[in-house]
């Protein structure tokens, strides 16, 4: 393995340790204005995506928000502070837990109604292709978007017009609790590519690499001119639908829960690392590092003021007007 | 001045804020072909990238265009009919209303949505719709209802500038009406209302084809020695409250002729507004003359009766004299 392969596959372990300790002590505080969308055990998938990126390039994620920006890169303490509704929140304590974004760094927000980010990103592309500039927008969503009418919608638009535009379907297995074998009529997603005359492939969403290189291969295709990809990281949540409290009986079985936890997208990772030269103490080392961060994002956010109550009535237009 | 149609004032004022503006452009169905009126020329002049012809997806290409505007550009989606809004209904609620707000204004979402109304022509219950105040009750969108073509001219300039996303709502009924419009640029503000008729004895506000009813029956009440005052607000989000606040305090009356259904129109906000602010200068109850609340029905017969027109409007000011 190069030198730059190593730092690459580091920096991803970072951000997947960053999204891991990120959702697992928001998991266990009890001071949230309200219930988060964990993404514990999709951050391969998550950074396996994001990191197949440029950094000037767009990304529109879902209402599981929080692995997202982390993933393209965004400072953790503005997330943190907008989960606990501060004034330092990246939305001044607009959005909350299913709306996080990073604008700065590419990240055009993140939306609640499943689906709806579809047609964002797909118009965020057009946007790149009218400028003729050599951006990418990728698009997250999950299996159970794959049954809105915005997929269909977005994907033929995209097709039509060759938009740059990488749709990258999480299939974490269930929309909520129902299973996606009972919700879609395909078992493979990526197979509904071929109806808009787009790529399409399923890889093995705890496999860093794998979603990396179909990511990156969509990519290159996308910033060519080529028009757009679709790729499905078969993946899996390990927390329940939202909130730390798991409602697992009602849908899944615990043995179905811990045989998808022995492929654990970081375990993964961290034995490719060893397998390349690094120690065990590296390895820790970057966790601890990354568990640092994370204290000091919480310790931000604690530390940051309230939004004034008058400031509900800010952003409600770019160009202000009185209200009635 | 020249003489123009409503449908060449929207068309002028598309092509010149996209002359003046690379990041501006058309999308919509069949916006290349000139169906519905007020895109002839433009695909010629601009290319078939600017003036995008769509699929009949309507959630996919109106979503889209917040996203190509959160990127920098500045998209016109001729929506064609308004009910055509319905199956976009989210991208508009839930996008493009919603997200300068959500992310704390890290992003401007300025769309401009065109919506003609078809009412009072046969198009049936589904075909008929002026959900005009149904989008003013979301936060976030600003909404203009142009009734004249220089109106139409200068407040689509105005939209296609403005930084946040605006449903423009033109009405059929004026699609031909013809006026002198000036040569030169002009813009006409958010926030100002036109009084299309000074009066003394009675104030009525017309909501876009309302105006015409209520032009007319100024005319006929002048016969009856009735001084009408007609305002249109011409933009509704923002509304310009203060003048029609001021004509109530001057005619003590109020009569609001809107061609929404009745509930919850935009006749029955300003009713409320003007109820709240402006009591001490009423003289008897503000009338609303509306559309009643039921389906649009096909037959002439049935659909000719339910709008507001000169003569529902001529009866309600009678009654409120008269009372």
């Amino acid at each position: 393995m190069s030198d730059t392969e190593l730092g690459l596959l580091v920096e991803c372990l970072r951000r997947m340790y960053r999204i891991r300790i990120f959702d697992t002590t928001l998991s266990q505080r009890d001071d949230l204005p309200s219930v988060g969308h964990m993404s514990v055990g999709m951050e391969a998938s998550i950074v396996g995506a994001c990191m197949a990126l440029e950094p000037g390039d767009y990304m529109v994620g879902t209402h599981r928000s929080h692995g997202h920006p982390i993933g393209k890169g965004a400072d953790i303490r503005p997330l943190a502070a907008e989960l606990l509704g501060k004034k330092t929140g990246v939305n001044q304590g607009k959005g909350g837990s299913m709306h996080l974004s990073d604008f700065g760094v590419g990240s055009l927000g993140e939306t609640s109604i499943v689906g709806s980010g579809l047609p964002v990103a797909t118009g965020a592309a057009l946007g790149i292709a009218m400028k003729g500039e050599a951006r990418v927008c990728l698009c997250f969503f999950g299996d159970g978007a794959a049954n809105e009418g915005t997929f269909h919608e977005s994907l033929n638009l995209a097709s039509i017009w060759r938009l740059p535009v990488v749709y990258v379907c999480e299939n974490n297995q269930y929309g909520e609790l129902t299973a996606h074998t009972d919700a879609c009529a395909v078992r493979r997603i990526s197979d509904r590519a071929a109806g808009y005359s787009m790529p399409g492939e399923t890889v093995d969403g705890m496999d860093l690499t794998a979603v990396y290189s179909a990511v990156s291969r969509a990519a290159e295709r996308a910033r060519d001119g080529h028009g757009p990809s679709l790729v499905e990281t078969d993946t899996y949540r390990f927390f329940g639908h939202a909130g730390g409290a798991d409602r697992d009986e009602l849908y899944r079985t615990r043995a179905e829960v811990d045989r998808w936890r022995e492929r654990d997208p970081i375990g993964l990772l961290r034995a490719r690392l060893l397998s390349a030269g690094m120690s065990e103490p590296d390895l820790d080392a970057i966790e601890a590092a990354e568990r640092e961060r994370v204290d000091q994002a919480w310790e931000f956010a604690l530390a940051s003021p309230l939004p004034d109550a008058q400031d509900a009535y800010l952003h409600v237009f770019a160009d202000p007007i009185p209200l009635t | 001045m020249t003489r123009r149609s409503y449908l060449d004032c929207v068309n002028a004022a598309m092509r010149e804020e996209m002359e003046r503006d690379p990041s501006v452009f058309l999308m919509g169905e069949d916006v290349s072909f000139n169906f519905m009126g007020s895109t002839k020329g433009l695909a010629e002049q601009f290319g078939s990238a600017r003036v995008r012809n769509t699929p009949i997806s309507e959630a996919g290409f109106l979503g889209a265009a917040a996203g190509a505007a959160m990127v920098g550009m500045r998209p016109i989606v001729d929506m064609m009919i308004a009910p055509f809004l319905y199956p976009a209904f989210d991208q508009l609620v839930s996008i493009i209303a919603k997200s300068t707000y959500l992310y704390g204004g890290q992003t401007h979402i300025p769309v401009v949505i065109r919506a003609a109304m078809f009412y009072g022509i046969g198009t049936a219950a589904q075909h008929s719709d002026r959900p005009i105040a149904t989008v003013m009750t979301i936060p976030g969108l600003k909404v203009v209802v142009p009734a004249s073509p220089s109106d139409a001219k200068g407040l689509i300039k105005t939209a296609i500038r403005d930084n946040d996303p605006v449903v423009v709502f033109e009405d059929r009924s004026f699609w031909g009406v013809s006026e002198d419009v000036p040569d030169e640029e002009y813009l006409i503000p958010f926030g100002q209302a036109a009084i299309r008729q000074t009066g003394t004895d009675v104030t009525i506000v017309g909501i876009a084809g309302g105006v015409t009813a209520a032009l007319r029956a100024g005319e006929r009440l002048r016969a009856r020695g009735v001084s009408a005052e007609v305002i249109d607000p011409r933009t509704l989000v923002p509304l310009d409250l203060g003048a029609i606040l001021r004509s109530v305090a001057k005619t003590g009356r109020l009569v609001v002729v809107d061609i929404c259904h009745d509930t919850c129109s935009v006749a029955s906000h300003i009713a409320a507004l003007v109820a709240e602010r402006g009591f001490d200068s009423l003289r008897g109850p503000i009338i609303r003359v509306t559309t009643p609340q039921i389906p649009i029905p096909f037959s002439p017969a049935l659909e000719r009766p339910l709008f507001p027109s000169a003569d529902r409007v001529e009866e309600a000011v009678v009654k409120l004299i008269g009372g």
